[in-house]
């Protein structure tokens, strides 16, 4: 008694040896996606600053033309955040409402058989992949509102929109339905033994208790529409255009950086510094509403 | 209620009664109609699902056929195939799985496993939920910036197979996370009570039981990276490319080589972008059917996914 074997000593030291290195392996990894973070910042701010020497941001920020490709450049960002502002507003005019619609449906209405069915077809209209939408937009939905309205553009901000707001309806009805279907039973049979109705209870008790997380799921919508890029590039043109009518062609932050990079501007020039500086307007704009819901989202969570 | 002392039966209370039925009822046309438009919205999402999916199925099926999969793109329309398209989505794809698969999983496995808790593994986590938010676009920014000019891999399939496994990194972390956190704590006990180190616990019980979940989230990312269009665009891929990447695998010893690698490339989502730009109805046909294959591709990946994780969902039972 008493003794121990020194083999089974190194055997044991050996063994911590190759936990603490996969420890460390396993760590590096996670720490990829930090380090992804910090690549993306760090790239579009060092653009960005060469860019803000020749440029400088009050003009960026107030000036109405954005033309850096003509012989003389103007740069403002206001058209490009303008195109952005109304393709988004459009979508979300389409998926906000249809979206918590079905969220509400399927999570308070509708029978087992219907949500089991219909739940899969939402997240596959969720994983078409966007040029598709894009296509859809241009040759579907541009005919058939031109088909009403004979004066709309071949391009058009309208069109785009429209196409958006279908591709976003499944993130904001899945991310709200989880968020309703996580408040308690209790309190809708408290509503029910009250004597209210389906309706009633899914509107005054269920709604208000899952609030933060409906708020979150329009938020990423929001986030969704601003940085999506094939569907504006496709159906909604390339020319920068200062306008709030949404039945005219405009270019958005997204569609701007795709039809540089399309073309083939010199590496440092002035013109390849533009679409970073654009990148990191985009880049702050989604990161304010994704901290933005995920404010809300602890903010007004109910502890139940 | 015939045992109730007969009350003096007034008009008063019949139309209270009236009243109170009325009520009743309008509340229960409320229902239906909430019903009915609740149908409805569901009915818009399946019909412009598919509008979308007819509308290319009737413009682009005419012209799938073996050529348009065994032919370059080309100035004529009809002898325009897309050879180089698939084929480059295919070497993209496999680079970004053998990119993502190790970095997401361990990285999910850390975070459940090992991670302390401390603030380091607090700026992990938000880092994740928040690069999930992030555009595609700007991972091409990042890509064009970094890979392509700081690390010279130049607009190689390399560079937009580690682009693309970058993007999906947060679906194959959190998938991995929470199929990790499913597990009963009770197979980790179990483990431990026998000897096993953490990694012997985790390698030999926590990832295999993890693994239908990982995989379900893995072909997730997988299908949204093979549809990813605007990074691929921004770090520069060629639009027209009428040639196929030298071969992987060799006649002669080592059987493999990696100068696919670095060869430019062009993908599905770009090829059919490409078409759908010009303004000949004839390539817009052409778009229609290679936007026919990417979305039997994506949607057939999705319904693996989907069919995944409903077996896993009936058949574990801890």
């Amino acid at each position: 008694m008493g003794r121990v074997d020194p083999d089974r000593l190194n055997y044991k030291f050996s063994r911590n040896l190759k936990e603490r290195f996969i420890e460390g392996v396993l760590f590096l990894a996670a720490l990829v996606s930090v380090l992804t973070t910090l690549g993306i910042v760090f790239i579009l701010v060092w653009e960005s600053v060469t860019f803000f020497r020749q440029v400088p941001v009050w003009s960026f920020l107030t000036d109405t033309m954005w033309t850096p490709l003509f012989s003389e450049p103007r740069y403002g960002i206001l058209p490009l955040l303008a195109g952005t502002l109304v393709t988004s507003a459009v979508a979300l005019a389409v998926a906000i409402p249809v979206g918590t619609v079905i969220a509400i449906y399927l999570s308070e209405f509708a029978p087992f058989a219907v949500r089991e069915v219909a739940k899969p077809f939402l997240e596959l209209l969720g994983g078409v992949p966007t040029i598709i939408y894009g296509y859809f937009a241009l040759l579907f939905i541009t005919p058939l509102l031109q088909s009403i309205w004979p004066d709309l553009p071949g391009f058009t901000m309208l069109s785009a929109g429209l196409a958006m707001g279908i591709m976003i309806i499944p993130y904001v009805s899945s991310v709200a339905e989880d968020a309703m279907r996580a408040v308690p039973m209790s309190l809708r049979e408290g509503s029910y033994a009250m004597g209210a109705t389906r309706f009633q209870t899914a509107t005054r008790v269920v709604t208000p208790a899952a609030i933060s997380g409906i708020a979150a799921a329009y938020i990423l919508g929001i986030s969704r529409a601003v940085g999506e890029t094939m569907i504006v590039a496709v159906a909604a043109g390339m020319q920068p255009n200062l306008t709030f009518n949404p039945a005219e062609p405009a270019a958005t932050i997204t569609a701007y950086i795709v039809q540089v990079a399309l073309g083939d501007l010199p590496h440092g020039s002035i013109g390849y510094q533009t679409i970073f500086a654009a990148g990191l307007m985009l880049f702050l704009l989604t990161l304010g509403f994704n901290v933005l819901g995920h404010w809300m989202r602890r903010r007004y969570r109910e502890a139940y | 209620m015939a045992a109730t002392p007969a009350s003096p039966a007034t008009g008063g209370d019949d139309r209270r009664l009236a009243e109170l039925r009325a009520l009743i009822a309008s509340h229960k046309r409320w229902d239906l109609a909430f019903a009915g438009v609740g149908i409805l919205c569901l009915a818009f999402g399946v019909a412009a699902f598919v509008a979308l999916f007819l509308e290319m199925a009737i413009d682009g099926f005419p012209r799938l056929s073996w050529d348009f999969f065994t032919s370059f793109p080309s100035r004529r329309a009809g002898s325009a195939g897309i050879l180089s398209a698939w084929v480059g989505s295919l070497l993209v794809m496999l680079v970004t799985a053998l990119a993502a698969v190790p970095l997401g999983v361990g990285a999910g496995v850390y975070l459940e496993e090992y991670a302390p808790r401390n603030w380091v593994t607090d700026v992990i986590e938000i880092n994740v939920t928040n690069l999930a938010g992030v555009p595609s676009i700007v991972y091409g920014l990042l890509a064009l910036g970094l890979f392509v000019y700081q690390f010279g891999l130049g607009q190689s399939i390399l560079t937009a197979g580690l682009t693309l496994a970058l993007l999906i990194l947060p679906v194959v972390i959190v998938a991995t996370r929470e199929a990790i956190r499913a597990i009963p704590i009770a197979i980790r006990e179990g483990a431990y009570a026998l000897g096993a180190t953490k990694w012997q616990t985790t390698s030999d019980h926590i990832v295999p039981y993890a693994m239908p979940g990982i995989l379900t989230g893995v072909i997730i990312g997988l299908a949204r990276a093979i549809g990813e269009t605007a990074p691929i665009i921004t770090i520069g891929a060629l639009t027209f490319i009428a040639f196929l990447p030298p071969s992987p695998v060799g006649t002669d010893f080592p059987f493999l080589n990696f100068e696919w690698l670095t060869s430019p490339f062009t993908v599905m989502p770009i090829q059919m972008f490409n078409w759908t730009s010009r303004p000949e109805e004839a390539f817009q046909l052409n778009a229609a059917a290679a936007g026919l294959v990417l979305v039997v591709m994506t949607l057939a990946m999705n319904a693996l996914a989907i069919w995944l994780r409903y077996r896993l969902r009936k058949n574990i039972k801890w």
